[in-house]
């Protein structure tokens, strides 16, 4: 296994020269990590082999449950009491492994500092930033308190905090998410560390607020030279950002190699199955993904053999028989561990038929044009003010939350329209209003052509049978304590089906989302990720609604099981002439899924069209900032590509300020002049129509940008 | 309470699928009994009660004494082989009284503790998950019962059910004990009606009634259950308390309560009058405690004690507290 601790190209990405003679940063070797639980032994981690220079960045990619984190933790020392751990973890030349936590504790934070994903959850609330800041510099360096405190100062300039004086004194909930993530880098890089390990560092985070912090990540390694593990499970994101990639599974590395070999040329099925399922925001024309299937194996009874056998679409005999060991496959450095590498690398077996492409049928809805079509769905001035209210007697309005201000919507029978925007603009108010089916405070929604304003108890209830939900996460909204067949059952029983029909529809509707029927008497918890949300789909099915509302329904899935969720959904659409609402903050998800696109920010629409138009013709600052924000997996277009980046964050929706809302954020706004600057500041523009029909703007200076 | 344990399912029983289809988990039932038998003192408890409710029930049988018998031959006596636990002053077997009061402690505790339970559960449940008006009352039902002395509240209730049927103190204990959890279910059912799971069954146009019913209720089960064990040991200790004053089971019947009344005056001289009922509640209240924590450790999936465990030679162990803020997840799926 020590192929791929070989030497590695000596030019990082950002063409820092990385000296060859120098010992490795950090140097994992033979690292097997196993914990005890209820069902035997787990074996998370068996055997990682990896050297880090200074300066350069390893990309650890794998899905939940590969042992990508776990491996991180063992670096750091942070695993719990019970994990067996052996091989080895060497820092700057140093032995990590059988040091005591006394020991451990003077090399973290200082050589080796950690950014995880949760920032909330990872800054003492009680404490200010600025005092975590200087605690770290304190603990690990002899240096005065007003010293420290000048550097914390700095260090937060340097990772873009605005006004640093006066923030330092503010509590970790005074800051946003993507503000707690900057003062954990900070933090992080506080004592000019060796090694940063980010695990999965912009996950929780808006895409625009991850394009800052993986500029503030760049600006970090560059100012302290440090060598960084990203461990993450998007593909985008390393794209642009590693110099060298892991791809592991089931504990180990299937692939490594530098980032062109991995995206260009993979060899291993697994990687090549995780290329071809994500949606790309750079993909023009619309196929099918091709999704791996199946689940990941369970690490407490691993298979003999290669352990992705059960998902491969070319296994041969000898994959079940001995488990691959990483072998070179192409160049120097590119390694895989997989029996077929060999075919792949000489081109007997073409990667591009590896996996083979589902057929998608296409809506008959689509065939008639749109204008034709009728309304399923219309929302016109639809506002939602929240009250902010004071005092604890008499409860005195101080202000309110205008989470949505004026939406017009409109869905037409067999199409999907995407909502999107970042969190906190208003997209789940706007569901909620929805599913309500009650009168909204200001506005109308129209279902089906019935006013919800004046509908009775029991049209609402009927109502209720025509437009239904999926939830973004499968485990949230499946009741655990109910087996399967009751939870399909409820919808059923509730509008008072018989029992002999209840049953025969839950067969049928596990049938129609890819489950066997058998699958009724288990539990949710006995099911996968992307099993559970297929059983989201089959409730919200099985009363066979005409508009189905999906809020983020593959956003809490693994990449390889996304895949086959959305080519269900829309071969669902087609089978039962279903019209989806689509609410995503994902753009390639939604570039893939939709027809008609409406960018949603801080509770308006404000740029809304045909997909095409959207995605490749973006007329709105606020639409080509977004999509410019997102990673595309492809190394080479990553690095060329120009980032519009956003400043701060998505104001409170309780001060909204004047004019146009996206003003003090546009990056257009800086450019404009002060005539044209005052009328966005004075007035608040309406979605008008472009030059293409369908397609409208929210912007008085909107002009289409080519950003993909 | 119409919860059973087979149908609990939660994070603990969850395993990895494999393969195209889900693979079969250790059964949540079977899973919170494996925790439960690795807890030593729970164990010990179980069989303690269970040793308790046998002799209760069927001991009276095998004992040649009823507890209504008087051994003229025998006033006072220490315990022998014809009277395992002496005689009382009017030659009472002390064996029979004692099984008679237990009997009674069983049954009060059991049916007691679990109608406590049941009745917070639904008030609780039905203020948390309904609001606004319906919430504003019931939480004024609770914080006017909380208010209320209850043991002077029952005392000066005593001369009405005086002469009746013992079992009034059921209803009776539970009435004045059901407060405390009934806010806990009322939180938590506040805090699960804001779930996904909830707002999918009020989309699909289920009602408020069958959502309590099959989501919410099930969903704070552990806790019930745990609850319910507490319950059993607080409503034992609450009729002991009262016939110990003389408020509660009414001669001739005897309880454990009046038995340690009468045991107590004469503690000096004939010990086994006190130190016989009191062995009694001590055990029984002790077991049913101690089943209550080894059930909390089995249902909760965080417990410590219930976890499986691997030894390691000590040499190898490092010890591994974060010393940095974050509290330490590790991806284990």
């Amino acid at each position: 296994m020590s192929q791929s601790s070989e030497s590695f190209p000596l030019q990082s990405q950002n063409g820092r020269a990385v000296s060859l003679n120098d010992t490795p940063a950090l140097e994992v070797a033979d690292l097997e990590i196993s914990f005890p639980s209820e069902a035997g032994v787990v074996s998370a981690v068996r055997g990682v082999n990896y050297q880090l220079r200074r300066g350069e960045v390893l990309g650890i990619v794998g899905e939940s449950g590969s042992g990508k984190s776990v491996t991180a933790m063992a670096v750091l020392g942070l695993l719990p009491e019970t994990a067996q751990v052996t091989g080895s973890v060497r820092l700057g030349g140093r032995e990590l492994l059988n040091l005591g936590d006394k020991e451990m504790s003077k090399i973290r934070g200082r050589e080796l500092a950690m950014v995880f994903q949760d920032p909330l959850s990872a800054l003492t609330p009680v404490f200010t930033i600025g005092s975590q800041i200087i605690e770290a510099l304190q603990v690990h360096q002899d240096i005065s308190k007003a010293d420290a405190r000048k550097r914390a100062v700095e260090l937060l300039d340097l990772v873009g905090i605005p006004d640093p004086q006066r923030r330092v004194d503010n509590f970790p909930h005074e800051f946003s998410g993507g503000m707690r993530q900057r003062a954990m880098i900070a933090q992080a890089i506080a004592n000019d560390p060796a090694v940063i390990i980010a695990d999965e560092p912009t996950t929780a985070l808006d895409v625009t607020i991850q394009a800052q912090i993986l500029d503030v990540l760049k600006t970090a390694k560059d100012v302290t030279g440090a060598a960084i593990v990203m461990i993450t499970h998007d593909l985008g994101v390393v794209a642009g950002f590693a110099d060298r990639v892991m791809v592991m599974y089931a504990g180990r590395p299937v692939e490594t190699g530098v980032v062109e070999d991995i995206y260009y040329e993979p060899r291993m099925p697994y990687t090549i199955g995780l290329l071809g399922s994500i949606p790309r925001l750079d993909d023009t024309e619309r196929k099918a993904l091709t999704p791996i299937d199946g689940n990941p194996p369970n690490l407490s009874a691993l298979p003999v053999g290669c352990p992705f056998q059960a998902r491969c679409p070319i296994v041969v005999d000898v994959c079940r028989q001995v488990e691959p060991v990483l072998e070179r496959a192409g160049s120097d450095v590119h390694h895989s561990a997989c029996h077929r590498a060999g075919e792949l690398v000489t081109g007997s077996l073409p990667v591009d038929e590896v996996y083979p492409v589902p057929e998608i049928p296409e809506a008959r809805a689509a065939r008639i044009p749109r204008d034709q079509r009728p309304a399923v769905l219309e929302i016109t001035n639809l506002h939602k003010h929240f009250p902010l209210t004071r005092g604890a007697l008499a409860k005195r309005k101080v202000g309110e939350v205008r989470a949505v201000d004026g939406i017009d919507l409109e869905i037409r029978a067999g199409e999907t329209v995407g909502l999107v925007g970042e969190s906190g603009c208003g997209k789940t108010t706007t569901l909620m209003q929805l599913l309500e089916l009650v009168s909204p405070e200001q506005g109308k929604i129209v279902v089906l052509g019935k006013d919800t304003a004046n509908l009775h108890q029991n049209e609402r209830r009927e109502l209720r049978r025509d437009l239904q939900v999926v939830f973004q996460d499968p485990m949230a909204s499946l009741d655990p304590r109910m087996p399967v067949g009751a939870i399909l059952a409820e919808p059923l029983r509730s509008f008072g089906r018989k029992k002999a029909e209840v049953f025969a529809r839950v067969t049928e509707l596990l049938k129609l989302v890819g489950l066997e029927p058998e699958h009724a008497n288990r539990f949710p918890a006995e099911f996968s990720g992307g099993q559970r949300q297929r059983i989201g789909i089959a409730r919200a099915l099985a009363l066979e609604p005409k508009v189905v509302i999906l809020d983020e329904p593959v956003s809490a899935l693994d990449v390889s099981i996304q895949a086959g969720v959305l080519n269900l959904l829309e071969e669902l659409k087609a089978k039962l002439d279903l019209s989806y609402l689509f609410v995503a903050h994902d753009l390639s998800v939604v570039r893939h899924t939709s027809d008609r696109v409406a960018v949603m920010y801080l509770g308006r629409i404000v740029e809304v069209g045909d997909v095409a138009q959207i995605f490749d013709a973006p007329s709105h600052p606020y639409t080509q900032a977004l999509l410019s924000a997102i990673p595309v997996p492809d190394p080479r277009k990553e690095r060329e590509r120009a980032r519009i980046l956003l400043e701060g964050d998505l104001p409170s929706p309780t001060n909204i300020p004047s004019g146009c809302r996206f003003r003090n954020r546009c990056p257009k706004f800086q450019t404009l002049a002060e005539g044209d600057q005052a009328r966005c500041i004075g007035e608040d523009p309406s979605l008008h129509g472009l030059d293409e029909p369908g397609h409208e703007a929210a912007c008085h200076f909107a002009g289409a940008l080519s950003v993909v | 309470m119409s919860l059973n344990a087979n149908a609990l399912v939660d994070e603990a029983g969850s395993t990895d699928p494999i393969g195209d289809g889900p693979q079969v988990s250790t059964g949540r039932g079977r899973l919170v009994l494996k925790r439960f038998l690795r807890n030593r003192a729970a164990t010990i408890g179980l069989v303690i009660v269970v040793l308790m409710f046998l002799s209760a029930f069927v001991g009276p049988d095998i004992d040649q004494w009823k507890y209504t018998d008087i051994d003229f031959e025998n006033f006072q006596t220490p315990p022998s082989g014809a009277h395992w636990f002496g005689t009382t002053q009017t030659g009472q077997d002390m064996f029979a009284l004692c099984m008679r009061g237990l009997q009674k402690s069983l049954i009060i505790g059991l049916v007691g503790g679990v109608l406590t339970t049941a009745f917070a559960a639904l008030v609780g449940a039905c203020a948390g998950y309904y609001g606004r008006w319906a919430d504003r009352i019931l939480s004024w039902f609770i914080d006017l019962f909380l208010v209320l002395p209850s043991f002077l509240m029952l005392s000066i209730l005593s001369p009405w059910f005086r002469g009746k049927t013992w079992m009034i103190l059921i209803p009776l204990l539970a009435a004045f004990a059901w407060m405390i959890t009934a806010r806990i279910v009322r939180a938590q059912a506040m805090s699960l009606k804001n779930r996904e799971f909830v707002s999918a069954a009020r989309f699909m146009g289920v009602p408020g009634w069958r959502i309590i019913l099959r989501h919410i209720l099930p969903n704070i089960a552990s806790l019930l259950i745990i609850d319910a064990v507490l319950n059993v040991a607080a409503t034992i200790l609450g009729e002991v308390n009262l016939s110990f004053f003389g408020f509660g089971v009414q001669a001739p019947d005897v309880s454990l309560g009046t038995l340690i009344d009468t045991g107590q005056q004469d503690i000096g001289s004939y010990q086994w009058l006190l130190v016989f009922p009191m062995a009694c509640l001590v055990v029984l209240l002790l077991a049913v405690n101690m089943i209550g924590d080894g059930l909390r450790d089995a249902l909760d999936p965080n417990a410590q004690g219930a976890k499986s465990k691997v030894r390691r030679p000590k040499a190898e162990r490092r010890d591994s507290t974060p010393v940095l803020t974050e509290p330490v997840t590790v991806e284990v799926d």
